[in-house]
């Protein structure tokens, strides 16, 4: 029952070279490098913002990209995901606490790198998990996201009750010790997280795809923002965390996220294998070979 | 059929409301030294955990596997998405996830992979639709079909929610029709006849 097919290989390659003209215009007229991210993910994204504005082909969009800033801003939208919550992945929290922070506790003071922060609700979970072990005031945290728009909502830190309630829940299953409302001010219909969590954070714009070392981390958290990426800018971006990690520093990520293909396995050491915490190897270790 | 013999090379199924029972039934049918890899999407709750691929496991002869990203697809094995990501699959023909946004209310989403997989297998895909309360994949097996791939789609009368299979009917999607164990025969025909 073999079919002629309607949509040919043929013209899923002309789709394909759409794709990458339309990435080549993003990065040369605004900046924004998606050439290296996964294609199977952008297509599907790409796709969908061509359909639902109306586009007959992807080159058709292109040129509305090319002309029209304020559309290519709609367009990085929904090319840069932003999806997150507050204690996204309780256990993850949960584990941090317990095998991470004992770690923390011995030093003097405490530099994390969140690296693809999106909008800001998981570094404020990271703030009030460390303020709650006590290591807020010896730590500084570095929240870095390619994309402007999203780190401005970062800064704010105001979040709508709808999503509130939820973050409660995830707030107590990460073993929370007390309740988020400790953290935020219900103001209209939203909430504004607490102005003094932000003491002690900087927020900064970094794009993994073309940017520098971060130095001397202890801490980086990057968690589903690999997945977006080729497996070439997979191994850049492992390798600049791996350069900017202080000895024995920590590595956060996805719980769909491995070190498999990241070139650098062999540099890190599980702490927790089921929520992708990872640490560099001591250097005695490393020479024992 | 290819020179180089079998066609398909690749298998993805989805189903929701009622999707533990049919595919129960339809993995229960096939021999663990199936010659391609099995997709497959469950509509779940983003907090279910990962406890699906072990529930499943129990039912088939197969090895169910909940991935991670760019697992490589191999033969003989089910790779379920996990709640809370849309599964694709890359031109490597290896696994890939996205947090974007959910389509049909869903995260994962049964057109996602359909479109994906549909895109870099082509004739060399077999899509499956089960039952399900809403319309999630019929767009996606409507493309395999396009790309010349097989569709299969679960009887209406036979499923727990007959929606999602009669909307793929309707929107043309489908080459065959038959409850899990028709399904799973007509899988058996194409993956070693």
């Amino acid at each position: 029952m073999k079919p002629e097919a309607e949509i040919t290989d043929e013209a899923v390659n002309i789709e394909d070279v759409e794709i990458r003209l339309l990435l080549e215009a993003i990065y040369h007229l605004y900046g924004y490098d998606f050439r290296c991210y996964s294609k199977a993910s952008l297509r599907r994204r790409i796709l969908h913002r061509q359909q639902m504005s109306g586009f007959s082909t992807i080159m058709e969009m292109t040129d509305r990209v090319m002309r029209d800033r304020h559309f290519f801003v709609n367009l990085l939208n929904d090319l840069t995901v932003n999806v997150t919550e507050m204690f996204r992945d309780p256990d993850f929290y949960r584990a941090f606490r317990e095998e991470v922070v004992p770690v923390l506790r011995t030093y003097p003071f405490i530099k994390l790198w969140h690296a693809g922060c999106s909008t800001g609700e998981e570094i404020y979970s990271m703030a009030i998990l460390l303020e709650e072990e006590g290591l807020y005031e010896r730590s500084m945290i570095y929240a870095t996201d390619i994309d402007k728009g999203v780190l401005s909502i970062a800064r704010k830190g105001i979040y709508s009750i709808e999503s509130i309630r939820a973050y409660s829940e995830n707030y107590r299953r990460a073993g929370g010790k007390g309740s988020l409302s400790d953290y935020y001010t219900a103001k209209y219909d939203g909430v504004i997280m607490d102005q003094r969590l932000k003491r002690n954070i900087v927020f900064a714009d970094h794009d993994l795809a073309t940017d520098q070392v971060f130095g001397e981390m202890n801490v980086i958290i990057c968690r589903n923002v690999l997945i977006y990426f080729d497996r070439e800018l997979q191994e850049r971006v492992f390798s600049l965390f791996l350069d900017s990690l202080d000895l024995g520093g920590f590595l956060c990520l996805g719980t769909k996220e491995s070190l498999r293909f990241s070139g650098c396995e062999d540099a890190f050491e599980p702490v927790v294998a089921a929520q992708k915490i990872f640490r560099t190897r001591q250097i005695h270790e490393r020479d024992k070979k | 059929m290819s020179p180089a013999g079998r066609r398909i090379q690749a298998v993805a199924m989805g189903a929701s409301w009622g999707g533990l029972d049919a595919f129960s039934r339809l993995l229960g049918g096939l021999p663990e030294a199936l010659p391609v890899p099995i997709v497959l999407v469950q509509h779940q709750r983003h907090d279910a955990g990962e406890k699906l691929p072990a529930l499943l496991s129990r039912r088939t002869a197969l090895e169910v596997v909940s991935p991670e990203d760019r697992d490589v697809l191999e033969p003989g094995r089910v790779y379920v998405a996990p709640p809370g990501y849309h599964m694709l699959v890359d031109a490597a023909r290896r696994v890939c996830f996205s947090m974007g946004p959910p389509v049909h209310y869903s995260r994962p989403a049964i057109d996602e992979l359909f479109f994906s997989a549909g895109y870099v297998y082509g004739s060399g895909l077999l899509g499956v639709l089960m039952t399900g309360a809403n319309n999630d994949g019929a767009a996606g097996l409507r493309y395999i079909r396009m790309r010349g791939g097989i569709t299969l789609v679960q009887d209406p009368a036979t499923a727990e929610a007959a929606a999602m299979p009669a909307s793929a009917i309707e929107a043309g999607a489908a080459m065959e029709v038959g409850d899990p164990d028709q399904l799973g025969h007509y899988i058996m025909e194409e993956v070693f006849g």
